[in-house]
């Protein structure tokens, strides 16, 4: 269990609920049109039978989205939504999460949404460590445009619009979340729900934005696209749990273990083959982002080994709270403000 | 000596000069100490976008005009009585504007060979003879400051920059202005630096001291203060209306203001002037981009702040997604438009009246916004606070058309009784009503409810795609559609009834032309009307603030008219709306020079119009 820092930062101004919520409260009645199979529902379903956990007001919960097949979660949410335009939904939400500190705002988007269309808004939502719960659907690939390469895919990846293959070096989204400032930057895969919530648990307390990254099966037009760390044959050979404090180790028996290079970056060992204090001890919270950065990128197309867990989970103000400081600070400073007053100022003459 | 003294009823005075000469300090601080004085005023400042072009170049020229007189005047003027130019290329830019026997006042010490060649001038025109149909008053204005700064521990650099405050000292004496405010407005701006606030207080008093010793001015000049209705004065330019006006929606309606803004010229003025509110609960946020900005302030809306953006033409481009969002999710947005200039990035210091069409129509799909548009600089006040009552009532975007000219333009404003504003109504949703129906419609205003987030039992998803009727469930069903596209035209249309009627001026009430127009020409048109009615002619005169929807009258006002001209500084953008709606076939004046109309030209247009047979 990840230890959680700041654990009260993010909601400690969001009501509670009065009695106990069960997933039936976060349902709506209406009909789910992803298409049957589709990763999403598994994700839904997870964060559904979450939020009960959390215990906010149904009424202070907001879910936010952009455009693509993950943006429709808001409308199965029995919470306040907000279904937006693509790529948009971060900035939507910053305006409403640095309003409303009684809120707790979610952004549902997708890889398309969030890293295409949508890159600039989410990169300065994360500078800027704004209240907001990113919820990153990849599935490396465009869903309800019908099967186009998305920033993700990888290169060389054959679709609709890239019959030869597509040309553009992929995105890996974690490491754009830390080069970016990013003070919550985690990792989970749909099909794995008590990780996932475990991911949700820590992201919902994190004071600012956090960005966790779904990897998310569309069975349609980009399916098995993340079989590997689904496969139980292999899994757990190719799959780095990252624990905070604990050291990195992983596969099937402990067997495989991470250590840090001269250059910065981690190599993969035989965990019987190095000294124990070779071996690397994930540190979320390190203020340095090198390391965090440095997990992110042993992610590859290949799977040779996915790092999964809360790579970063630092400790900064978030914007929220320093525009409210400065509001505050002002009516302190000058007394709350006086409309007449305020047309007097400056010279002013009478006749 | 003594001086005789003359009396004027009105000056036009530009300062001009390198824009690293403080041009507009120095026009602001004449306009501060005119104002204060009780002349009726109206300027034009008149800037490069560059900050500091190359140094006594054409384009590195900036402006400062003001028109100042004892009884009330509409524009900042047509052509300078005064020019003061402080350098080659403030002559040779202005020159032209400047109408024979016109008082002319040239910094000798910056007609160097060098200044003269970067302009273009052969030989100096001060003594070859091309100034000849001027009163030229020849100074060595940089020298003079230096002299009179000569014991003051300041560098020489610092000595010379002074001149604009010898020459404000000067124009202070030569047409009788208080000095008061400008010695506080010293002390204040150089509190920090004690021997700079004092070098240029000497520097101003010196140029006063010049006025009244030298032999150059023979005739002092007095513009007595114009009548004015009792009240509390002040001097403010359109982006500082603007401001207040939101910072007064604000107050008015109990919402908090939320302003998401992307700097941009003219505009970012008041994102600045906001930026200073925040103990009237405003929050300011400079946003990544444009899109960014409007999502913002459309984000907070829907979580029952008063949602503004600002911005100009090119912003708007960006932001007509959201707009249209905002159109579809039927929330309060104010979106001010500060016009200049275009397309693309145009000329971003200038105005223009072109992004009309744009604030109709420049959205995907049928997606109808209130358009307003305020007529002066003072006027942009309560233009904010009637597009902020609309949209929060309708529960819908509004732009407001400002522009460049109204934006740094600057008159005398009376100030308001705070408690005779408009109070603006949220009408937020209750808490607890069962099967909330999100877009079942008032049945007056056809505004759908504003439920915000927090709201116990109200929980419900919004977004741009079409939404059922009452319901708000997604909804692909054709004659929803056409009911919904209907119902949120017939809304805005509505709005008619709920606006003051267009008001015509024609004292005569024999006029058979009408002069028609919108935004930020009003002074310009009115001093053209006055003109023509001055010497006989019969005009009447309406003025359009609300553009989308029009009044309900404008129809037959223009039905009863046998001609309607219809001047924009745009292609005809007004007139192809009054052609389209009415069937009428205005007459459309247009300009697109980025600057003001001249009263005097629209004047000779009125009356081309009016003598036709």
């Amino acid at each position: 269990m990840t230890e959680l820092l700041n654990g009260n930062g993010a909601l400690s101004l969001v009501p509670k609920a009065d009695g106990k919520q069960s997933l039936r409260d976060f349902k709506t009645d209406q009909e789910v049109r992803w298409c049957p199979g589709c990763g999403d529902y598994a994700i839904l379903a997870a964060v559904q039978s979450f939020l009960p956990e959390l215990g906010l007001r149904r009424e202070n919960i907001t879910f936010v989205s952009g455009i693509g097949c993950s943006s429709r979660f808001p409308y199965y949410m029995n919470t306040y939504g907000f279904h937006s335009i693509h790529g948009r939904a971060p900035a939507i939400a910053t305006g409403l999460a640095t309003s409303r500190p009684d809120l707790s705002v979610w952004v549902v988007t997708g890889d398309g949404d969030a890293l295409s269309i949508g890159g600039n808004h989410l990169i300065h939502a994360l500078r800027r460590n704004v209240n907001l719960k990113i919820l990153l659907f990849n599935n490396r690939i465009y869903g309800l445009t019908k099967g186009q390469y998305s920033p993700t895919s990888e290169t060389g990846k054959i679709t609709k619009s890239t019959p030869m293959g597509s040309l553009d070096a992929p995105f890996n989204p974690l490491s754009l979340a830390i080069g970016a400032e990013g003070t919550f930057v985690a990792r989970t895969i749909d099909s794995d729900r008590k990780h996932l919530q475990s991911v949700l648990r820590a992201a919902a307390q994190h004071r600012g934005t956090a960005l966790v990254e779904i990897y998310q099966n569309c069975n349609i037009f980009n399916d098995g696209a993340f079989d590997p760390l689904k496969d139980p044959a292999v899994r757990d050979d190719i799959t780095v749990r990252l624990e905070h404090g604990q050291p990195i180790v992983f596969g099937a028996e402990g067997q495989k273990a991470l250590r840090r290079t001269p250059s910065g970056s981690f190599e993969v060992v035989a965990t019987a083959d190095v000294d124990p204090a070779e071996i690397a001890v994930h540190d979320a919270h390190h203020p340095d982002p090198s390391q965090a950065f440095a997990l992110s990128r042993l992610d590859s197309p290949a799977f040779e080994h996915t790092p999964i867990g809360i790579f970063r989970d630092v400790d900064r103000p978030s914007y929220d709270e320093l525009l409210r400081e400065q509001v505050d600070e002002a009516v302190e400073r000058q007394g709350p403000g006086d409309l007449a007053e305020l047309l007097r100022s400056g010279d002013t003459w009478r006749i | 000596m003594t001086k005789q003294v003359e009396q004027l009823d009105r000056v036009i005075i530009r300062f001009a000069g390198d824009s690293g000469d403080g041009m507009q300090l120095t026009g602001d601080r004449f306009t501060q100490e005119t104002a204060a004085f009780g002349n009726d005023l109206s300027t034009l400042p008149n800037f490069p976008a560059e900050i500091r072009a190359p140094a006594g170049t054409l384009p590195g020229v900036s402006s400062f005009q003001l028109h100042f007189a004892d009884h009330d005047i509409l524009t900042p003027g047509d052509a300078p009585d005064v020019l003061v130019a402080m350098n080659p290329a403030a002559l040779k830019a202005n020159l032209g504007d400047l109408p024979r026997g016109a008082d002319l006042i040239v910094n000798t010490d910056e007609f160097t060979r060098r200044n003269l060649a970067k302009v273009g001038y052969a030989a100096d025109p001060v003594e070859d003879g091309t100034l000849e149909e001027y009163r030229v008053h020849a100074l060595p204005l940089t020298s003079m400051t230096v002299t009179a700064l000569t014991g003051y521990e300041i560098s020489k650099k610092d000595a010379e920059r002074a001149k604009n405050m010898f020459a404000l000292g000067l124009l202070s004496w030569l047409y009788h202005r208080p000095t008061e405010g400008t010695l506080a407005f010293l002390e204040r701006k150089f509190a920090k630096k004690p021997e700079i606030m004092k070098a240029n207080v000497a520097a101003f008093q010196a140029g006063w001291n010049y006025g009244e010793t030298t032999e150059a001015f023979s005739v002092q000049y007095q513009v007595k203060p114009a009548e004015h209705a009792p009240g509390l004065y002040r001097n403010i330019t359109g982006n500082v209306a603007l401001a207040y006006g939101i910072v007064a929606a604000g107050q008015r309606s109990g919402l908090p203001v939320y302003l998401g803004s992307y700097p941009i010229t003219p505009a970012s003025d008041i994102l600045h002037e906001l930026s200073k509110h925040k103990r009237f609960g405003v929050r300011t946020f400079q946003a990544e981009d444009e899109i960014a900005a409007v999502g913002a302030a459309l984000g907070a809306s829907f979580g029952g702040s008063l949602g503004v953006t600002t911005t100009s033409g090119p912003g708007i481009a960006l932001k007509s997604e959201t707009i249209g969002l905002a159109v579809a999710t039927e929330l309060p947005l104010l979106v001010i438009d500060v016009q200049r200039s275009g397309p693309s990035t145009g000329m971003p210091t200038k105005t223009e009246q072109a992004d009309l069409l744009q604030a109709m129509h420049g959205r995907n799909g049928e997606a109808p916004v209130p358009v307003i548009a305020p007529r002066s600089p003072s006027d942009c006040f309560d233009a904010a606070l009637e597009a902020a009552r609309i949209a929060v009532k309708y529960r819908t975007p509004v732009i407001l058309l400002s522009d460049g000219y109204l934006a740094n333009g600057s008159e005398p404003w009376k100030l308001p009784e705070v408690d005779t504003l408009p109070v603006i109504e949220p009408g937020f949703a209750a808490p607890g009503q069962e099967d909330f129906q999100p877009f079942a419609r008032d049945p007056e205003t056809l505004a759908r409810p504003w439920a915000v987030p927090g709201t116990p039992g109200l929980e419900h998803r919004i977004g741009g795609l079409e939404k059922a009727d009452g319901s708000g469930n997604i909804s692909y069903d054709p004659a929803n559609h056409d009911r919904m596209t209907r119902l949120r035209q017939a809304k805005v249309d509505g709005i008619a009834a709920d606006i003051e009627p267009l008001a015509v001026d024609d004292p005569s009430g024999a006029a058979r032309v009408l002069v028609l127009g919108w935004g930020g020409t009003f002074g310009a048109i009115s001093a053209a009307v006055r003109e023509v009615r001055a010497a006989g002619g019969l005009v009447a005169q309406a003025h359009l603030r609300h553009l989308n929807p029009f009044p309900a009258n404008l129809e037959p006002v223009l039905r009863s008219y046998d001609r309607v001209v219809v001047p924009e500084i745009n292609l005809g953008q007004l007139a192809l709306l009054l052609r389209g709606r009415f069937l009428i076939d205005v007459i459309s004046y247009n300009q697109v020079r980025g600057l003001p109309f001249k009263s005097e030209e629209l004047a000779g247009v009125l009356r081309d119009v009016i003598d036709r047979d």
